[in-house]
């Protein structure tokens, strides 16, 4: 069984971020860059599954990592050799300008990932619900349309519904709204979008690290952009929806005047 | 006759309803219906609905919409619908967009529509501009703009559809448009009959289920002390399960504290946990996510404790501190008990 997990490279969450001069896109050279951390799940359900199809005697399984993006999201596919992945596939994009990520629009992105994944074959394909960037949350379900795969999307769990050949299922667990859950039964070759809080993420050893150094990273390159069917024309801060007012002054201090708010305007003293 | 503008109505699934005994609707689809009407106004164009599902379970939802401002109240009824599959959906609408022709389509943006709108988007040729926020109208000739959260709220992004006779999809972000701002009217139902076949359906869902009922209920509470990532630790829990007991207010939790199992999955507030709307909101170490933002936001007072000046937690908060919430939540406690 060969499963490809597809991960994307994002600014850390604390980054402190900066738009570009022309106002569409956030500038990029400050800042530091970390895995996905929805697609952190879809790599630990793949190493996870890895183990389950061993125990389950469904064969040796391989986990290959897949990222698209300029020269810096080696690091990340680095990082998941290092947990764990057996090799990485790396579509390079320019690091700005035309053919970049941020030009490219999220069909188009979708477009380079389902490329890679098709010269793989691969019975299963992961990756996160969303970006912590962009938010589209759609990349997952637009590959598994490219790719002709039937998708399930939120999940929470994968089980081997039967034993291993060519037209087996899988069974999931899907998270719906408010508190439910449901299972849903996916032919293979599938798609699968993965929720967090289904599994708890690994850190790489020091071992892993060592050997991640050891394994295949190739690169592969980059269709030419179609036409984007959408546009961004204007990045910027929010505005405040609120007037916030902003206490200052030691932790005594605040607690004080927080505690003045809380008895007399909040009323809950 | 060209619609203009369509938006896909979601229903909640039979047998939830069943089971909670509660509106038809998915609420968020109501604020899609507000949404589609406004834009549909402000580009003088029809506004029409659509409806899926079995024939039967579909009608008198059909027959409540036909009393909206639309101009027609579209039907899609087959049984192969009884059930949600990404694949029916995906089928059906598509052919419902051939037939109807609008230049938007507008849905809620719910889990379902995050599980098959892309698809449909996709074979459209098309792109959903999903979450959207608001809904700007400019230029000449006036074409609309929509707002979507970049970096879990630190920046707007505003986005164009610019393909030429293509058709827009985009889908409304949880409470930025008000369901009661939902024009009453008078409109036509049409009955559509989609082509499916059984055997292009490719996934089985069985019954959607609840795991234990919920014992905490966190939309009743008058004082709410929240926790998140900024928490580091789940021994530090402590702390914000002193201030809470100092305030005698419940504590909740952003996703990621859940997922760590830190604390059980009935105290996550947010899109995928409990709305609440108490009297006071006491956000400690919480960036303030969108999605955990929709299930707050509805609190009177909002008062955030958090290291990052930027978080987007602060654009909804009353009160802010920008500090330590390790130096300031044990002083907090300690000033509240005197």
């Amino acid at each position: 069984m060969k499963i490809v997990v597809a991960v994307k490279q994002v600014p850390e969450r604390e980054a402190v971020l900066r738009v570009t001069p022309d106002g569409r896109s956030i500038d990029e050279s400050d800042v530091a860059w970390t895995m996905n951390e929805p697609d952190a799940y879809a790599l630990e359900e793949a190493l996870q599954l890895k183990q389950r199809a061993a125990e389950a005697g469904l064969g040796e399984a391989e986990v290959v990592v897949l990222s698209a993006g300029p020269e810096r999201v080696q690091s990340t596919l680095r990082e998941a050799l290092a947990k764990g992945a057996d090799r990485a596939l790396h579509v390079v994009t320019p690091e700005s300008g035309e053919g970049s990520l941020a030009e490219r629009g999220s069909l188009d992105v979708a477009r380079l990932l389902a490329e890679a994944v098709k010269g793989e074959q691969p019975e299963l394909v992961l990756t996160g619900l969303q970006s912590d960037d962009l938010g589209a949350g759609q990349t997952g379900v637009v590959m598994a349309e490219l790719l002709g795969l039937p998708h399930a999307t939120l999940v929470l769990q994968v089980e081997f519904a039967g034993q291993g050949g060519v037209g087996r299922r899988i069974k999931v667990r899907r998270e719906l709204e408010d508190g439910w859950t449901q299972f849903v039964e996916v032919p293979l070759p599938a798609l699968l979008t993965i929720q967090s809080g289904g599994n708890r993420l690994r850190y790489a050893t020091l071992m892993g690290i060592k050997r991640a150094r050891q394994k295949e990273m190739r690169e592969l390159s980059a269709a030419t952009p179609t036409q984007r069917v959408d546009e961004v024309v204007k990045v910027s801060p929010p505005l405040r929806l609120k007037q916030t007012e902003m206490l200052t002054g030691a932790a005594e201090e605040i607690a004080a005047k927080l505690v003045e708010r809380l008895r007399f305007e909040v009323k809950v003293l | 006759m060209s619609a203009g503008v369509l938006v896909v109505m979601e229903t909640k699934d039979v047998r939830e309803r069943r089971a909670e005994g509660g509106a038809a609707w998915h609420r968020v689809s109501l604020e899609a219906l507000a949404a589609g009407q406004m834009l549909a106004a402000e580009l003088g164009v029809a506004c029409s609905a659509g409806v899926l599902g079995a024939s039967a379970a579909i009608a008198p939802l059909a027959a409540e919409l036909s009393a909206r401002r639309l101009e027609t109240v579209w039907a899609v009824g087959d049984d192969l619908l009884a059930v949600y599959t990404a694949d029916g959906w995906t089928i059906a609408l598509e052919q419902l967009i051939a037939q109807v022709e609008p230049k938007f389509v507008v849905f809620p943006h719910t889990y379902q529509v995050r599980d098959y709108a892309p698809a449909l988007a996709t074979r459209l040729g098309e792109v959903l501009i999903g979450d959207v926020a608001a809904v700007q109208m400019a230029g000449e000739p006036r074409e609309p703009l929509f707002v979507r959260q970049w970096m879990q709220g630190k920046l707007n992004a505003v986005y164009r559809h610019r393909k030429p006779g293509g058709v827009c999809l985009l889908s409304v972000q949880a409470g930025s448009f008000r369901a009661d701002a939902a024009k009453a009217g008078q409109s036509q139902v049409l009955e559509f009959a989609p082509k499916l076949a059984a055997e292009k359906i490719r996934t089985a869902p069985s019954e959607p289920i609840r795991e234990a009922a919920r014992t905490v209920d966190l939309s009743v509470a008058e004082v709410i002390v929240g926790v998140g990532r900024g928490i580091g630790e789940q021994e530090n829990l402590k702390l914000v399960e002193n201030l809470a007991q100092a305030l005698g207010a419940e504590l909740a939790a952003s996703r990621p504290i859940c997922d760590a199992g830190w604390l059980p999955l009935e105290r996550q507030v947010g899109s995928s946990g409990q709305t609440v709307a108490p009297k006071l909101y006491l956000a400690v170490g919480i960036s303030g996510a969108i999605q955990h933002l929709v299930g707050m936001k509805g609190a009177k007072t909002v008062i955030a404790i958090n290291k990052d000046a930027e978080a987007p937690i602060f654009e909804v908060a009353d009160i802010g501190v920008v500090g330590d919430l390790f130096e300031v939540v044990p002083a907090l406690t300690r000033a509240i008990r005197g």
